[in-house]
């Protein structure tokens, strides 16, 4: 990543509240073109709220997302084409259940970039090669495992060359034998200069894959930093004491 | 069981199959318009329209199609509006259908989950595209073991027709027996034209289902 990257993503003082719960309260950031800014924080502190509030599938109340110099407005009718801009990947996979993997991979270039069949098909083709799912193309999802299905949830984003992709815990809900081949495939969009935000509770695969590590807590930003420094030098105390919840080590000597 | 009366009852039978199925088929084709409607009202929470079309279910779920016969047949009349007995059949068939069939596709559309939504419009779909692509097609897939089974209540509910003097398979068969007392071959006829026009119905619904349900939840 070179240091006069262009900024893709200006998040300006969001706030999102969920009736009179504050869930985000004035977080700001800027993602770099090529970046990958992994997203870390005790569970319910917003961060996955923060990630639906950039594709406004989460309203918000104060601030603004803009992508690429254009503010993402949920009332605006151009806000369908933001979000082909916009890749996401869900814990939950959300694969299309009545289409074949093919068909789940196809659907959106056709039906909302207009791109033609044979076409979409050959880079989808190409896609499951590289994930080493390319007998499973004519598989329904029901007949995959989790992880190949994430497999498929990922590169079905891809299929619309966002800009940026947001990965939403996408392996919270594996086995975890399924975790690692989901996470090599992160790794190699990383490796190739892939624009990231990444909500996860690996932290090891955080540290591998980050350029700069944010840690959300009570819906601000609490501290952020390049990777060594957040895990090896954390200089809050509510991060030290997160970071610590995942060694067990420190466990035994609290009790 | 005498094979000569069979013989000689086939063609009276044919005829009320036919009648039986005409009234059926457009009752069914009125039940699926109305149950979409109904449906998609109560579904979507449409103001006003969700409130009527759940006084509507309600009603026509919880009275017999006897009863709803027989207010449009001699009810409709009354409020000067005159109506054939197969229109009447057609229609009140289609009234109570639509309740069912209403409450069979509203089952298959709450079930498609928020985050099913979600990603499709992460995908730049447009909501009517979500809807036509996504949510459609995945409620019918949960919908369809339910269609099925209102359909052939559907059709077997059309026996109630020749109490408003209708030559349906029921009336024939009830006016064989009143002018011959052949009971056995008559009934025997009944029961199998009531096969003829509902195993197929059966069996293409069970092939419909397995195909659907197949894809998305298992064998």
């Amino acid at each position: 990543m070179s240091a006069e990257a262009k900024e893709i993503l200006t998040v300006k003082e969001i706030t999102k509240r969920f009736d009179d719960i504050q869930v985000l309260d004035r977080v700001s950031l800027q993602v770099k073109s090529g970046e990958v800014v992994v997203i870390v924080g005790p569970s319910g502190c917003g961060k996955s709220t923060f990630l639906r509030c950039l594709n406004a599938l989460e309203d918000i109340q104060e601030g603004e997302v803009i992508l690429d110099g254009e503010v993402i407005n949920p009332t605006n009718s151009g806000l369908s084409k933001a979000r082909e801009k916009i890749g996401m990947v869900f814990q939950s996979y959300e694969l299309f259940p009545h289409k074949t993997v093919l068909q789940n991979l196809t659907l959106a270039p056709m039906k909302v970039k207009k791109v033609g069949k044979k076409e979409a098909e050959e880079e989808a083709l190409k896609l499951l090669d590289r994930v080493g799912l390319l007998s499973k193309k004519d598989n329904y999802p029901r007949q995959l495992s989790g992880g190949q299905k994430q497999r498929v949830a990922i590169i079905r984003a891809l299929m619309m060359h966002p800009e940026i992709l947001l990965l939403d815990e996408i392996t919270a809900a594996l086995d975890p034998e399924m975790v690692r081949e989901v996470l090599d495939v992160v790794l190699s969009l990383a490796a190739e200069g892939r624009t990231m935000m990444i909500v996860t509770h690996e932290m090891q695969f955080a540290r591998a894959v980050a350029d700069r590590m944010i840690f959300i807590d009570g819906g601000r930003i609490v501290e952020e930093g390049a990777p060594d420094d957040f895990f090896d030098r954390p200089k809050t105390d509510r991060l030290r004491k997160f970071l610590n919840s995942f060694s067990y080590e420190s466990c035994g000597q609290t009790t | 069981m005498d094979l000569e009366v069979i013989y000689s009852y086939i063609p009276r039978f044919v005829e009320a199959f036919w009648l039986t199925l005409k009234i059926g088929w457009f009752g069914i084709l009125i039940a699926f318009i109305v149950g979409i409607l109904t449906a998609f009202a109560v579904h979507f929470k449409i103001p006003v329209l969700s409130k009527i079309a759940g006084i509507y279910i309600e009603i026509f779920r919880n009275t017999p199609l006897l009863v709803q016969l027989f207010f449009i047949y001699f009810g409709l009349p009354k409020l000067g509006i005159r109506v054939s007995a197969e229109s009447c059949g057609a229609v009140g068939l289609g009234l109570l259908g639509g309740s069912y069939m209403a409450e069979a596709i509203r089952s298959g559309l709450d079930a498609i989950s928020l985050a099913q939504t979600e990603s499709a419009l992460a995908l730049g779909m447009k909501k009517t595209q979500v809807f036509k692509y996504i949510i459609l097609p995945e409620a019918f897939s949960l919908s369809v073991p339910a269609i099925v089974a209102n359909l052939i209540f559907l059709l077997k509910e059309t026996s109630v027709f020749s109490a408003i003097s209708l030559m349906d398979l029921m009336f024939t068969a009830k006016d064989l027996i009143g002018l011959y007392y052949d009971t056995t071959e008559t009934l025997f006829l009944l029961v199998i034209f009531y096969l003829i026009m509902l195993l197929p119905v059966s069996l293409i619904g069970n092939a419909v289902e397995k195909k659907y349900r197949y894809r998305m939840l298992g064998q």
